[in-house]
């Protein structure tokens, strides 16, 4: 690549002002003009269009907020619904924080998908290790019987699962909520290729060192593979905690029920108290949101090197 | 010891024959996979060919009738359809409104910081948390949405309650939630579009718009057919926002398949007639995954 750099580089050097201004010295990180060019006209509508589409997809939750700091009274006031008559509130928060369910699913997804992530991430690394650096017989067909079960909709599985849960006596369990979770091929398959990736000079050294598989697994690779394993376990946290078909299925008892389980299951008991329906929004959203803003860096790479699933 | 090939560690042979180190590894993920993922698709396709129930019944064997049944079933058709209606209702603004985010938000304006937020936060929402905001959006007397078109004097929508409306209420709030990811794929796969190519049409005096259509829109084909496919197979399994928005309703005009699998099973208690469903919902996803692949193998000769 560099050697068609160079000429195009020295040719847009000599090109005075115009070929100057449009290269790209500017850092990748803050983006750059290529897309929409370096008119000033051109900049400051595209700063317009994208202003208004942010703001268009903030309204939503901006309205869920403004609602649960109004009164019952004032969130169901047709005539001045846009700013409360009689101000802001806190009760809408309190009143749902006191009846307590909600800390408690809080709590449920929380430990839910902490064990998912933990498993997920280690089982899929384990067997993302046997296919990439062990050699044992099946292993290939083992391997593409990995890679068809991406394939698979979960969707499919959750009469058999339930069916599974009955024979196994495990409705109603965290168990039951969190196995069928844990099992994620596309992980595998992505951190496969990734061990793949990764150079096995290290590993030889350690292996005249006398190090066994576990030792190169474990203090070799995985300190190796930290950010990939990082991406791994954000996406999968977050698909356990938002998940909700399954963890819908398997609980029938509110004391085991996930936050997105839980708090559409109340609904109907709130009647029409919207204040209070949507302060258990907001606490509900809370705490991936302000994740999100302490590591909005390492959330976005996540996505873009799990999302596609490896392709 | 010192030799790289001999093996550094002891143990049996037998033992090591058995259960060979690459297998040790394995084997955790091995056994979670043959217990939740082999066996329900076995056990599901045998439930399928009985009359399995929820109700304390000996399940018997009745052949491919569940099939039969399910292929005569209008309700099942209908369902399929609106799977099939919602995925082109919203893979199209969820592929375009995502390329059209990232392009003004590569631009390097200032704030990507705000606008990173903007468009992917929704997508961490859980989905009983859009649920119940966009109920409330919609709620014909007080929502905010109708609220907005009273001031530009539209009369009120019933948003989740007209039949031809809902499964569009439905898609809209889905594009809301979702299309953050597909923004973020996007944008990373503008990041690496390589340089040489804008200097290059910068020499050859290239205009902003000659640049998107001739290098960005191009260099991203790739990208826009596999967030497609992604988008497809996410669209086919809808169940969550569609049964918290609307159960389906009104009158099963949005209901999907998925819906219908869990209403048969789980509200009707015939689990064996859901399964031969689930499975003829299987079948569409890896017709949907084949004919998506051949194309996108076409595309790359």
């Amino acid at each position: 690549m560099t050697s068609t750099d160079l000429p195009v580089r020295t040719s847009s050097a000599s090109r005075a002002p115009r070929a100057a201004r449009t290269a790209p010295a500017r850092s990748r990180l803050r983006g750059n003009h290529h897309v929409l060019g370096d008119s000033r006209l051109g900049r400051v509508l595209a700063l317009a269009v994208l202003a208004v589409l942010a703001l268009v997809w903030l309204v939503p939750m901006l309205w869920a907020v403004l609602t649960a700091f109004k009164s019952e009274q004032d969130a169901s006031d047709p005539d001045h619904w846009l700013w409360p008559r009689h101000g802001l509130t806190l009760k809408g928060f309190s009143t749902v924080w006191e009846r307590g369910d909600l800390p408690l699913w809080m709590l449920n997804s929380f430990l839910i998908a902490a064990a998912v992530t933990v498993v997920t991430v280690l089982v899929s690394a384990m067997a993302g290790y046997a296919f990439s650096r062990t050699l044992f017989a099946g292993r290939r067909v083992l391997f593409a019987l990995t890679v068809a079960a991406v394939l698979v909709p979960p969707q499919i599985l959750i009469v058999p699962w339930f069916r599974q849960m009955l024979t196994l006596h495990l409705v109603d369990t965290y168990a039951a909520v969190i196995l069928p979770q844990t099992v994620a091929p596309v992980m595998v398959f992505i951190l496969k290729k990734h061990f793949d990736s990764l150079p096995r000079e290290l590993e030889e050294a350690a292996r005249i060192d006398g190090a066994g598989h576990w030792r190169i697994f474990w203090s070799v690779l995985l300190p190796l593979s930290r950010p990939m394993l990082a991406a791994v376990a954000i996406f999968v946290f977050i698909g356990a905690w938002n998940n909700f078909l399954w963890p819908f299925v398997s609980t029938s008892d509110p004391a085991l029920m996930t936050l997105p389980v839980g708090i559409t299951s109340v609904k109907d008991a709130y009647g029409i108290q919207y204040a209070q329906t949507m302060a258990s929004a907001v606490l509900a959203a809370l705490p991936l949101v302000v994740v999100f803003l302490f590591f909005q860096r390492q959330i976005v790479k996540s996505v873009a090197t799990t999302g596609l699933g490896g392709q | 010891m010192s030799s790289p090939h001999a093996s550094p560690r002891s143990g049996a042979p037998s033992v090591r024959r058995l259960l060979p180190p690459g297998l040790l590894f394995a084997l955790p993920f091995l056994v979670l996979f043959a217990l939740f993922m082999v066996w329900p698709l076995v056990q599901g396709l045998w439930m399928s060919l009985t009359d399995t129930s929820l109700s304390a019944h000996t399940p018997g064997f009745v052949g491919l009738d569940n099939f039969t049944e399910a292929f005569q079933d209008a309700e099942m058709w209908r369902a399929l359809g609106h799977t099939v209606w919602f995925t082109v209702l919203s893979t199209v603004p969820l592929v375009v409104v995502a390329l059209g985010m990232a392009l003004l938000v590569h631009t390097g304006l200032p704030g990507q910081w705000v606008w990173r937020l903007a468009f992917f936060a929704p997508y961490l929402l859980p989905v009983g948390v859009v649920s119940l905001l966009w109920i409330w959006l919609y709620q014909p007397d007080l929502g905010l949405f109708n609220h907005l078109l009273d001031v530009v004097g539209i009369g009120p929508v019933g948003w989740l309650s007209d039949e031809s409306v809902a499964m569009w209420a439905v898609a809209l709030t889905t594009l809301w939630w979702t299309v953050g990811f597909n923004f973020l794929l996007y944008l990373a796969a503008l990041q690496a579009v390589p340089d040489h190519l804008y200097e290059a049409a910068a020499i050859d005096g290239a205009g902003a718009w000659r640049r998107l259509w001739s290098i960005t829109l191009p260099q991203l084909s790739r990208i826009t057919a596999v967030v497609t496919v992604l988008q497809v197979l996410a669209s086919l399994k809808v169940f969550d926002q569609i049964y918290l928005l609307t159960k389906g309703g009104p009158n099963g005009s949005t209901r999907p398949v998925v819906e219908y699998v869990y209403d048969v099973g789980f509200t009707g208690y015939r689990l064996g007639y859901a399964s031969a469903i689930s499975y003829i919902f299987f079948a569409l996803v890896l017709l949907a995954s084949a004919a998506q692949y051949a194309a996108l193998r076409r595309r790359e000769k």
